[in-house]
């Protein structure tokens, strides 16, 4: 397959040959040359105002079925009895684009002696929950999960099927998806409808940030995405906890599979994890030394967050990588992020755009940092920060 | 003898990839080919294994003919022989399309014991062409690995991150497994090993090669399509404060509280 070009319309104004990611465009005298590499990804498509560029319509590998009756689902991911906070986001996203779509949202929950969860999330837009409940499901291993998801929704059919982008989310979902023999868009911040087609527009940053790409899955069920924690909103007003529980007995689970879980050796020793903090602190190259974390922490707990670092600052063995921020890290999405001496690297800039609230406080005036902050402090850290927890403790006593 | 393969992808180097905000192109001045950083972890991790046990590890990637010049510099660092699946038919895959490709060249290659990547690619940052590819090759997937330990008669201790700490898991191979950065420091290729990288011979794989069919590959066998690329939306107006410290902090916490009341 490649890139349609209709000479005929062309006007050689080489908006293309711009647009291109991959240098394959060229103009060759009076002519668009399109080379090798062309990966079809339609950014020239995008810029061509003379519509001579075109995507080759994808005969699908099947026709897009009738539209599945299960409505939206959510994987309620929980651990230890304890549900991910990504999915009670998930379910007020979802209860916004039922209501669109006049469609039920059903929230899908694997573990084991997991049932007293159910009422949480019918409070949080859950009108069905679909529970199994599975030895096997204990503890997070992606072959069972993968497993007893695909197996339920092959089962009931969901119209659109959402996941939190979490380490868990993130690692069986695709297994899923594959499963299932449908699309799936990894790490969305942003949902929409088109009520006409009754696509889920899905959008996600790539290209570390640098890019939006909105994706759509057009001939397949369910559409899934996995979503950014802490970017989509719970609802403002619980729902009533009540509703339909769907214990599902799965054939897919054996005791023994290839892969089992033989235990957790580290639990990082948060507070508060960082994908659920609504307060970061973090650091980065300009702490200069592992013991100046400890300020951090100070005012990470005064203001009821978690701290989080840079690259450089976990490379230089100040703290440890559970804590990195980034693009090579975790992806977060507080209220409220306060960088504290990081300058502002693309790849952590990545991991933190999609931040209600930045603050900066960096010496070097002219760090990247500067630009995505709401509010940058040009001065000395050393001075700041203290100043700042002095502040805070003197009107707290 | 473990047979161990490595999926690398050669991606722009990203903090040079921008849309321009007011005309929706991209500016890709000075950008230039590099081999997925978190894939040489991955790679390393092949090498360490077949060091240890014994074994063969085979470099394996999908992209356009030039995408050569990533397998002949992955082979640098001391992989055995690569594969390059390249055909005009492979253009605009996505993630599924991608995986069954890859899927059909560890078939032809007799499949593996082990299947490397990293943790995802720095382009497109979805982390899911490996786990696809396992569900298509019906064999276990382990995410995130930050140490592996050989335990004897096929079978893999794997340390991996998730979201609350490390867990412990052990596999029965084959299996494909991800791995995070922490997992080693990669090495430095060594003189010899580039020479020899130089000379070596890389196979290309077409549509024909892996007996598929158009339909089923690339953008025709994709299950997702792009239908919009834009910049990312512009943050608010920055407000640069200086001055004395003592008076920054208390004008911060000022405002922070307003924040909280909001």
């Amino acid at each position: 397959m490649s890139l349609i070009f209709s000479a005929d319309k062309c006007t050689l104004c080489g908006a293309c040959v711009d647009a291109c990611p991959f240098g394959v465009l060229s103009l060759e005298g009076e002519r668009l040359s399109i080379g090798e590499g062309c990966t079809l990804c339609g950014a020239c498509v995008e810029v061509c105002e003379a519509e001579a560029l075109a995507l080759p319509e994808a005969e699908g590998p099947s026709p897009r079925p009738g539209v599945p009756l299960g409505g939206i689902w959510v994987f309620a991911e929980q651990r230890q009895g304890r549900l991910a906070p990504v999915a009670l986001e998930l379910l007020g996203e979802a209860r916004r684009l039922a209501a669109e779509l006049s469609v039920p949202v059903a929230a899908v929950l694997l573990g084991d002696r997991v049932a007293h969860l159910a009422p949480e999330l019918f409070r949080a837009g859950a009108d069905k929950v679909y529970l199994a409940e599975h030895p096997a499901l204990a503890e997070f291993v992606e072959g069972p999960y993968a497993a007893a998801l695909t197996e339920i929704a092959a089962r009931f059919g969901p119209e659109i099927l959402l996941a939190g982008a979490t380490y868990v989310g993130r690692a069986f979902i695709p297994q899923v998806a594959a499963g299932l023999r449908t699309g799936l868009t990894a790490d969305c911040t942003a949902f929409a409808l088109d009520p006409e087609r009754r696509l889920l527009l899905q959008t996600r940053p790539a290209f570390g940030g640098n890019i939006m790409a909105t994706i759509i899955t057009p001939r397949t069920y369910p559409q899934m995405a996995t979503a950014r924690p802490g970017v989509f909103k719970r609802l403002a007003d619980p729902c009533p906890g009540e509703g339909e529980v769907v214990r599902v007995e799965l054939g897919s689970l054996t005791a023994a599979g290839p892969c089992t879980f033989v235990g957790t050796v580290e639990e990082i020793r948060e507070r508060l994890p960082l994908a659920e903090a609504e307060v970061i602190v973090a650091g980065g190259r300009g702490l200069k030394e592992a013991k100046h974390f400890r300020m951090l922490e100070d005012l990470a707990e005064l203001l009821g967050g978690a701290v989080g670092a840079t690259r450089a600052a976990v490379d230089a063995g100040w703290i440890p990588y559970a804590h990195q921020i980034g693009q090579t890290g975790k992806t977060v999405a507080p209220k409220l992020y306060i960088a504290v001496g990081i300058s502002g690297a693309i790849q952590h800039l990545a991991g933190i755009q999609s931040s209600d609230f930045i603050v900066a406080i960096n010496k070097d005036p002219e760090a990247p940092i500067f630009k995505v902050a709401d509010i940058g402090l040009v001065g000395d850290l050393f001075e700041i920060v203290p100043a700042l927890i002095a502040a805070i403790r003197r009107e707290r006593e | 003898m473990l047979k161990i393969i490595v999926c690398i992808k050669q991606v722009p180097e990203t903090d040079k990839v921008r849309l321009d905000p007011e005309t929706h192109t991209l500016i890709r001045e000075g950008v230039q080919a590099i081999i997925n950083p978190f894939d040489l972890y991955a790679l390393e991790a092949g090498l360490r294994l077949k060091e240890a046990q014994g074994g063969q590890v085979t470099l394996l990637t999908m992209g356009p003919p030039q995408a050569e010049a990533a397998l002949r510099e992955a082979l640098g660092y001391g992989a055995d022989e690569a594969r390059l699946l390249s055909d005009r038919a492979f253009a605009g895959a996505d993630t599924w399309a991608t995986a069954l490709t890859l899927a059909q060249a560890v078939r032809k290659l007799g499949g593996a014991d082990l299947i490397f990547t990293g943790k995802q690619a720095i382009d497109g940052d979805t982390a899911q062409v490996g786990p696809m590819l396992a569900t298509i090759l019906g064999i276990p997937y382990v995410a995130w690995a930050r140490k592996l330990t050989w335990a004897g008669d096929g079978v893999l201790e794997v340390e991996r991150l998730l979201d609350h700490g490390y867990d412990a898991l052990r596999v029965r191979l084959p299996a494909v497994v991800s791995v995070v950065k922490e997992i080693n420091e990669p090495r430095v290729p060594s003189f010899k090993a580039k020479m020899q990288a130089k000379k070596a011979v890389i196979p290309t794989w077409t549509l024909a090669d892996l007996e598929l069919d158009p339909h089923e590959v690339g953008l025709a066998g994709s299950f997702t399509q792009v239908v919009r690329v834009f910049p990312p939306p512009a943050r608010g107006e920055s407000e640069i404060w200086r001055g004395d410290p003592q008076e920054l902090a208390a004008r911060l916490w000022a405002r922070l509280k307003e924040l909280g009341r909001r």
